[in-house]
């Protein structure tokens, strides 16, 4: 395959955690910056707890839309085990950026299956460059569990080829768009979100 | 009513191919569509209730939309109809009929393949019906062409008076990409429908006279699809391989070998077979990479063109470039490329559907899970299709549409003695009985059946995220429209009034009793439930419910209505009278629970309680 200029986003979680949100703010910041953007979602039946991704590619000029295995160069998972299940999706110099908070299904809940015991050691075993986040630790100490979703993109902000300002934006923007408290709110989040991937950086 | 200003020409917009066909049809002057829903297709009637001066219909059923959409362009007007690939199989009477007849305002037929089969009860390629029934097909890759192929689509349909076929996948319908809209063309207005028995009316007679116009018009479309631009030639510098390609096979292709000659075939159908001969004269070896099945391929060998395709590449699923790049290595003889998996996702619990927490569909399969035995159950199309997995798992057979009513009848006249002693149910949702189930009630209740049909009337389309239909009293507008009773519609049907209920599904003692006397008495009954889908704005919340730690026996009862709030909080084992019993301790996710009680009732001890509004709502702001 040949290399190309193209960046590769993989967003991951689950059903209703506002994964295909936080990709079209970050398909918006690409569109503004100049790239040529594609972006597809695989929901399952994403309003009834199934896996759900968002495949996020921008640059001079993207064909395929979906992300290969093994091409991603970012992968952004809003849920614990659903970054374990999408690592292998990384490139060997791509980087993790993993909300640790576990959403448990029914499937695990009645006995079927088991949840892994520390999937973020599993997730480091796999050897890529990775920062969990407390995303749910961090929206609860700012009060409202919602913003999960902001922390995140603050979190993959400086591992984008753009200004993690414009990113920033975009979510201001549609956050201000509904009420404009929200877009204040949202933007604290997104720092909160930002400060945390920093500092796990520097931690690992 | 929600109509918008559409974005203005010239605007660079970010759109799905579903929205950008829409915007398409608007500015191709398009008086009337009409569709029924069905993933990946759902969103493209949806995106066309936003635009004015247009009428946006959902249909009964797919043969109902495209013969609505053939009666205007008959009229005159430019018409479409949307649909899911096995809705062409419902629509197929009209369009191969039609065919023959043709149209004079233009007719694009918009059809959806799931391909990857992520949401259908198989795969099939919609691309062979433009082969059966005579008729161009026409295929974008992406947002942008399939905003460009649908106005020429119109243009195709006009000229030869043919339907077209816009042949769509998931990737083409849900990918979003840049697309850059332009002006709408004024709806036409000149002509009007042309008094013509010898053309509009099928008798045999006039179908024979047809058919050499048929024949005509597919020469014609031939030579059309040598010169269109929508079929192209991309030189490249490794000649090695040339590919034939259309779809997303083509950034497929594009992406993983962008420096090989490609041919694109846009106009796919009726295929170009002269420039594809000269294309292949300019490479080494041809490769066709066409999703899903082999049928370029099978026709360029026909006509004498050597390549390669299926014998390398699979039949079915995307051919993405992780399944391109070593299929086509390996052709040239060069290394696989091997790729390091880091960690085998396959080793992962699953995530599968669910059905909603508070779903009125959970008492249902509840109820019919304690009669497991004694029933042999005939399901259908739907979120109810979920019932037939755990811990329900109290579904037996799912085909197609409207197949639950009638595949009742054979399961009751065709048993075996075995199964002498069972009752026959069939499970239908509204949606789906309004689709397809009527004809099969009137056929069960005319051929003298046993069996206990339940309708689950949830005011709404779930499976495709809540659209309107004919019993929703709304339009797909959202505005009022004549609603059906479906109480009266089954006894219409022939059903003996004292055979129809309609029971609340949350009601489950109700339920059980008024199934257990139905499935004893010989003949048809219907039970009707009447409550919405938790995704509508008719359905209300109520205050939650919580398990008293201290009363939970850990007997698990709850866990058997499948309602997902409801989660394990500590297992144990008990050996009693030398039996071991497997514990299961449970919790209420308050914040998930809609306060519907249906767990209430397999609670032996009594132990959920329902929390006082004020509490529920202090744990949940806290939540
Ligand atoms: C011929 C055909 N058209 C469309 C579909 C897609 N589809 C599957 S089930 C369904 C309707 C489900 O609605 P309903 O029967 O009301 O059940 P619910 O999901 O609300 O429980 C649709 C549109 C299909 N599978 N086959
Ligand atoms: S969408 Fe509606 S019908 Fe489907 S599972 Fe959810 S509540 Fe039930
Ligand atoms: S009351 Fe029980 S069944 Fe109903 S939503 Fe709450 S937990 Fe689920």
């Amino acid at each position: 395959m040949a290399e190309s200029k193209i960046m590769n986003v993989l967003l991951c979680g689950i059903g209703g955690q506002g994964v295909l949100t936080a990709s079209e703010i970050l398909a918006e910041a690409a569109i503004l910056a100049g790239h040529d953007v594609k972006k597809t979602e695989v929901a399952g039946m994403a309003q009834r707890g199934g896996v759900v991704t968002s495949h996020l590619r921008f640059g001079p000029k993207v064909f395929s839309p979906a992300i290969p295995p093994g091409q991603a160069d970012v992968l952004l998972a809003f849920e614990l085990a659903e970054g374990l299940r999408w690592i292998s999706h990384l490139k060997p110099e791509g980087i993790a950026l993993v909300n640790t908070m576990r959403v448990i299904p029914p499937v695990v809940s009645t006995g079927l299956f088991s949840y892994p015991d520390d999937p973020l050691a599993d997730i480091r075993a796999a050897g890529n460059r990775m920062a969990p986040i407390d995303a749910g630790g961090i929206a609860r100490e700012l009060g409202n569990s919602r913003l999960v979703n902001s922390i995140m993109l603050g979190a993959v902000a400086d591992a984008l080829p753009f200004e993690p300002g414009a990113i920033k934006a975009c979510l201001v923007k549609r956050f201000s768009a509904k009420k404009p408290e929200l877009g204040e709110v949202n933007a604290r989040a997104f720092e909160a979100g930002r400060a945390a991937a920093l500092a796990a950086a520097k931690a690992a | 009513m929600t109509i918008k200003t559409p974005p203005p020409a010239g605007t660079r917009l970010m759109m799905s191919g579903n929205e950008a066909v829409a915007r398409a049809a608007w500015e191709s002057g398009l008086a009337l569509a009409s569709a029924y829903p069905g993933t990946p297709s759902t969103e493209i009637l949806e995106e066309l209730t936003q635009y004015p001066d247009l009428s946006a219909q959902w249909a009964v059923n797919e043969k109902v939309a495209l013969e609505v959409a053939i009666g205007a362009a008959v009229a005159g007007s430019r018409s479409m109809a949307a649909m899911k690939q096995v809705g062409v199989n419902v629509a197929a009477d009209p369009l191969m009929s039609q065919s023959l007849a043709g149209v004079v305002g233009g007719l694009v037929l918009v059809v959806a393949d799931d391909v990857g089969l992520s949401s259908s009860q198989n795969e099939q390629d919609t691309r062979f019906w433009g082969r059966f029934a005579h008729i161009p097909v026409i295929e974008p890759a992406d947002a942008q062409e399939a905003y460009e192929m649908m106005k020429q689509a119109f243009e195709l349909s006009e000229k030869f008076e043919t339907i077209v076929i816009l042949r769509m996948t998931t990737r083409v319908c849900h990918v979003k990409s840049l697309v850059t809209v332009g002006e709408r063309r004024a709806k036409n207005s000149e002509g009007g429908f042309t008094y013509d028995p010898n053309r509009w009316v099928l008798v045999p007679s006039t179908a024979k006279r047809r058919l050499p116009i048929q024949a005509e018009r597919e020469k014609a479309l031939k030579a059309e699809s040598e010169k269109s631009p929508l079929n192209f030639v991309e030189p490249g510098s490794d000649k090695r391989l040339g590919f034939v390609t259309s779809g997303p096979g083509y950034l497929h292709v594009k992406e993983t070998f962008p420096d090989a000659p490609v041919m694109k075939l846009g106009l796919s159908h009726p295929a170009p077979f002269e420039a594809i001969r000269a294309f292949a004269g300019t490479v080494e070896r041809l490769v066709v990479v066409e999703e899903t099945e082999k049928i370029l391929e099978t026709e360029l060998k026909a006509e004498g063109i050597g390549c390669t395709g299926k014998d390398i590449l699979p039949s079915n699923g995307e051919l993405a470039p992780e399944i391109l790049a070593p299929a086509i290595a390996k052709l040239l003889g060069e290394p696989v490329p091997v790729r390091k998996v880091t960690h085998d996702a396959a080793t992962l619990f699953p995530r599968p559907p669910t059905m909603c927490v508070g779903c009125p569909h959970l008492g249902v399969y509840y109820t019919l899970s304690r009669l497991r035995r004694q029933v042999t159950i005939a399901g259908d199309i739907g979120c109810y299709t979920l019932g037939a997995l755990h811990p329900w798992k109290a579904l037996d057979t799912t085909t197609c549409m409207g197949a639950s009513m009638t595949m009742a009848l054979g399961l009751d006249k065709g048993r075996l003695p075995k199964d002498a002693d069972k009752s026959v149910v069939a499970v239908i949702g509204d949606s789906t009985f309004l689709h397809m189930g009527i004809q099969g009630l009137l056929n069960l209740v005319y051929n003298k059946g046993n069996a206990t049909v339940l309708i689950l009337d949830n005011h709404t389309v779930g499976m495709t995220g809540g659209q309107d239909h004919p019993g929703t009293g709304k339009d797909a507008y959202g505005m009022p429209a004549p609603k059906v009773d479906f109480m009266k519609l089954v006894e219409a049907l022939g059903v003996k009034p004292e055979r129809i209920h309609k029971v609340n599904p949350y009601m489950m003692p109700l339920l059980f009793k008024t199934l257990k006397d139905e499935m004893a008495i010989p003949e048809v009954s219907v039970i009707i439930t009447d409550q919405p889908c938790v995704l509508i704005e008719d359905h209300e919340r109520f205050a939650p419910f919580t398990v008293v730690e201290a009363d939970c026996t850990g007997c698990g009862n709850c866990l058997k209505t499948g309602c997902p709030a409801i989660l394990v909080r500590k297992r144990e084992k008990l050996v009693k009278n030398g039996k071991e019993q497997e514990l299961a301790f449970v919790d209420i996710d308050i914040s998930g629970c809609t306060g519907c009680g249906l767990c209430t009732e397999t609670c032996g001890p009594d132990a959920i309680k329902r929390m006082i509004p004020k509490a529920a709502k202090e744990v949940q702001a806290h939540g």
